[in-house]
């Protein structure tokens, strides 16, 4: 005789291991009153290069330190090193992302509260990224000029988890015919109100008003009450 | 491609959930939205992957794939948008405000003792 299953309410987040991993990072970012930052963008839309930049134009009245995710070679690592910031390579192997608890043991042997800004460059990919939490203060999407003014209505969903926008090689805008206009258009419908720079990080064309951005950012984080940390919806 | 350590995250779940209550797990029912990042088609086939040598092999995957739910201000409505369109159909205003459409959970098991 078979027996007629029984329906078991549950409810239970499948990332929920991530989102509690992250929940606590969260909480020693802030306690340590360190202002995080994660980068998502696909594969080659120059996250390393921006990255080198913001790490040169903070690295001396900041305290700064990135972790970079790649599957394969720290070649990235030893790239913003000459930044003369701490870098520490994440090697995924063939892991499409990073997670909370690999930024969490990538922090071994760190001491964070020394630190003002910390920066979490992420796998190249604009799908996978998105379902996972870092614990970070502030998610920013970057996609280069050469990549199509649609490219957010392509991956609504990272650019949708995302808190600011980057357009980057905008050097190259005039060669790619990149229309701005409709570029902009295209992230204010997959997540209105976002905030969007556009940057160059071979002439640094918009990299000091980015920085700005940070700085006041991390300034009003500072201000905040211990405990009074708003975790991502 | 995250939809397999998504998959054995679930199967992970549902059998923890299954040794506490004791029984047999027949069906998993997950409730998804689009925002989530997981694909339903995708996350289905790894799922059927990855349940076999488990004691899962025959519990079945029910997904239920729920809509992005935006929230008007202006109006007060909520509205039900493409994932690349959140304005509202009423007065056009934009519409950042997200209700629903980043659910990834698991909402009930069926188990046969």
């Amino acid at each position: 005789m078979t027996e007629q299953p029984r329906m078991v309410q549950v409810r239970q987040r499948v990332l929920k291991r991530n989102d509690v991993a992250a929940g606590m990072l969260r909480g020693r970012f802030h306690e340590a009153g360190v202002f995080v930052v994660s980068l998502v963008s696909s594969p080659g839309a120059g996250k390393t290069a921006f990255l080198e930049r913001v790490l040169r134009g903070l690295h001396g009245p900041f305290r700064v330190a990135a972790l970079v995710g790649d599957l394969a070679t720290d070649n990235d690592a030893r790239r913003l090193a000459r930044s003369g910031a701490p870098v520490k390579q994440i090697v995924t192997g063939t892991v499409c992302h990073l997670d909370a608890e690999m930024v969490a043991s990538a922090l071994d042997g760190w001491t964070i509260d020394e630190l003002d800004f910390l920066f979490l460059e992420n796998v190249g990919n604009l799908v996978c990224p998105a379902s996972f939490d870092l614990g970070e203060s502030l998610r920013l999407v970057l996609f280069s000029v050469t990549e199509g003014e649609d490219k957010p209505l392509k991956y609504p969903t990272i650019f949708n988890t995302a808190d600011v926008a980057l357009i980057t090689k905008t050097d190259m805008a005039t060669a790619a015919e990149f229309d701005a206009q409709l570029a902009h258009q295209s992230i204010q419908s997959v997540r209105p109100g976002m905030e969007v720079f556009e940057v160059s990080a071979k002439t640094g064309a918009g990299v000091e008003e980015f920085l700005e951005f940070l700085r006041d950012r991390r300034a009003a984080l500072r201000t905040y009450e211990p405990g009074e940390v708003v975790s991502k919806g | 491609m995250h939809e397999l350590s998504i998959a054995l995250s679930i199967l992970d779940m549902a059998e923890e959930e299954a040794e506490r209550r004791g029984g047999r797990i027949v069906a998993v029912h997950l409730k998804l939205g689009p925002l989530s990042g997981v694909v339903a088609r995708a996350l289905a086939s790894a799922y059927e992957m990855a349940r076999e040598g488990t004691p899962l092999d025959q519990a079945e995957l029910v997904i239920e794939e729920v809509p992005i739910v935006a929230y008007c201000a202006t109006c007060d409505v909520e509205h039900l948008p493409d994932a690349f369109d959140l304005r509202c159909p009423g007065c056009g205003a934009p519409t950042p405000t997200i209700r629903g459409g980043r659910e990834l959970e698991i909402v009930a098991l069926e188990i046969v003792s």
